[in-house]
């Protein structure tokens, strides 16, 4: 099943002869740069007046660098709730009724506890979903909005790509955290010996899961590509 | 109507787009096993496989049942100096209900089991009567829509990933027994990797077309 398309030409060609590319096999033609208007949904080309795609019903719009302000709206949201997810604790153990300690634990001091217990694994785990993939999110979303739409190399779009599909595909991942704790929480009542229960963090936590989630949909991924020349070698 | 191969630049007839680069393409019906790729960003833009829909009416319906299976079994159950307890999914859910964290509830059911209970429904609605070569149902395009919208929201398998780590936390502690629920939620999984393979959203968006629903008069035709 996959040898065969493999050895095939992508049955989908080029425009080639598209009337304002001129030249032979080496021309693209966006539909931006046509009048026209692609759906993001199911890929069907509208004029570009259209407000609706009228095969999946999914609103048209504009590879346009206004769309990135819901990008940022969502991101600012995200980033403000990450806050509190970490100066809050995330969840508040009590073991023997109190006596035998516990206490609160935020994400890093969940996190170092762990790797004072010689849990280096899970730490390491923890520490990467909860820390360091919602920081680098962050980060790569602020690039991405910051060089969409400017001019770039043919090289660099598809980086930019890359990392666009990346911080896509990993954002659901960060809610591991909390599910965790409503685990451990739901699981870990065993009276006077220990109990767990859930912090306010988790919900802030979650939420800026959420919000981070909303501002990597709303990024359009066109973007990237719209500084580029449309002419490129044969390779 | 639009003939292979003929496309109208005015109108837009005839031509895809790829979603990430906007890089037109002319619309080509692909036989099962091709796949079609963007010549500017290389994303994959259809892959039609033979039986496609069956198998994903199938592993929809098995997810149904696996979740079903899910929310009534018991979940985990952990013992300790004689002292044991319990928890179901709902038990998990219902660790967020006191407080100002509550509606973490709510959204917690809904990602874990709401959502992919309800995608497989709908996928079922929409797949069921294109897997017959019959006509879709009326909402077919609604519906199909919803399911790609709540996409990244089911997060089934993120569940069972977070419910080892809690195993490996809660492991030196006490003692952990796994109950059918968690065993179903494991099989979810791969149920959910299998549909994943299978799933090529243009190709289910053209049968829902070529079955006659939400039709633009763009539908590829046969050459006469």
């Amino acid at each position: 099943m996959s040898a065969d398309p493999a050895a095939m030409p992508p049955p989908h060609t080029a425009n080639d002869d598209a009337p304002t590319g001129g030249g032979r096999s080496s021309a693209l033609l966006t539909a931006h740069r046509a009048g026209l208007l692609g759906c993001r949904s199911c890929g069907r080309v509208w004029p570009e007046d259209a407000m609706e795609c009228a095969r999946c019903q999914a609103p048209l719009t504009p590879p346009d660098r206004r769309g990135l302000q819901a990008v940022w709206a969502w991101l600012i949201a995200g980033m403000i709730f990450y806050i509190p997810a970490n100066l809050m604790p995330m969840m508040t153990t009590q073991s023997l009724g109190g006596l035998g300690g516990g206490g609160d634990a935020t994400i890093i001091g969940g996190v170092l506890q762990l790797a004072n217990h010689g849990d280096w694994f899970i730490a390491i785990v923890v520490f990467a979903a909860s820390v360091m993939v919602p920081i680098g999110k962050f980060v790569a979303i602020i690039w991405l909005a910051l060089v969409a739409g400017k001019p770039a190399t043919e090289a660099d779009a598809h980086n930019r790509l890359h990392i666009y599909e990346i911080v896509e595909f990993i954002g659901r991942w960060s809610m591991i955290d909390v599910f965790v704790v409503a685990i451990l929480s739901a699981l870990v009542q065993l009276g006077f010996v220990v109990s767990i229960k859930p912090g306010p963090a988790a919900a802030s936590f979650a939420l800026s899961v959420a919000f981070t989630m909303l501002s990597a949909q709303s990024f359009d991924p066109r973007l990237i590509w719209r500084g580029l020349p449309l002419h490129r070698r044969k390779e | 109507m639009v003939r292979p191969g003929e496309y109208d630049l005015q109108t837009g007839e005839g031509l895809i787009a790829c979603p990430r680069c906007d890089a037109l393409h002319v619309e080509e019906e692909l036989t099962y096993g091709e796949t079609a790729r963007c010549v500017r960003c290389g994303g994959i833009l259809a892959r039609p496989q033979s039986g496609a829909f069956t198998q994903i009416i199938a592993l929809a319906i098995t997810t149904m049942v696996l979740m079903f299976g899910a929310i009534f079994f018991p979940f985990l159950e952990i013992s300790r100096l004689g002292m044991g307890h319990g928890t179901s999914l709902f038990g998990v859910a219902m660790a967020f209900s006191e407080g100002v964290i509550a509606p973490l509830t709510v959204a917690l059911l809904g990602v874990i089991v709401a959502l992919p209970a309800l995608r497989a429904a709908l996928l079922v609605y929409t797949l069921w009567p294109l897997a017959r070569r019959r006509p879709p149902y009326r909402h077919a395009v609604r519906a199909f829509r919803l399911t790609e919208q709540l996409k990244p929201w089911s997060m089934a398998e993120i569940f069972i990933i977070g419910t080892a780590i809690a195993m490996v936390k809660v492991g030196g502690l006490a003692t952990i027994n796994f109950g059918p629920a968690f065993w179903a939620f494991c099989a979810l999984i791969f149920v959910n990797l299998a549909n994943r393979s299978f799933m090529c959203s243009t190709t289910i968006w053209d049968a829902i077309e070529d079955g006659g629903a939400a039709t633009d008069g763009r539908e590829q035709v046969e050459p006469a």
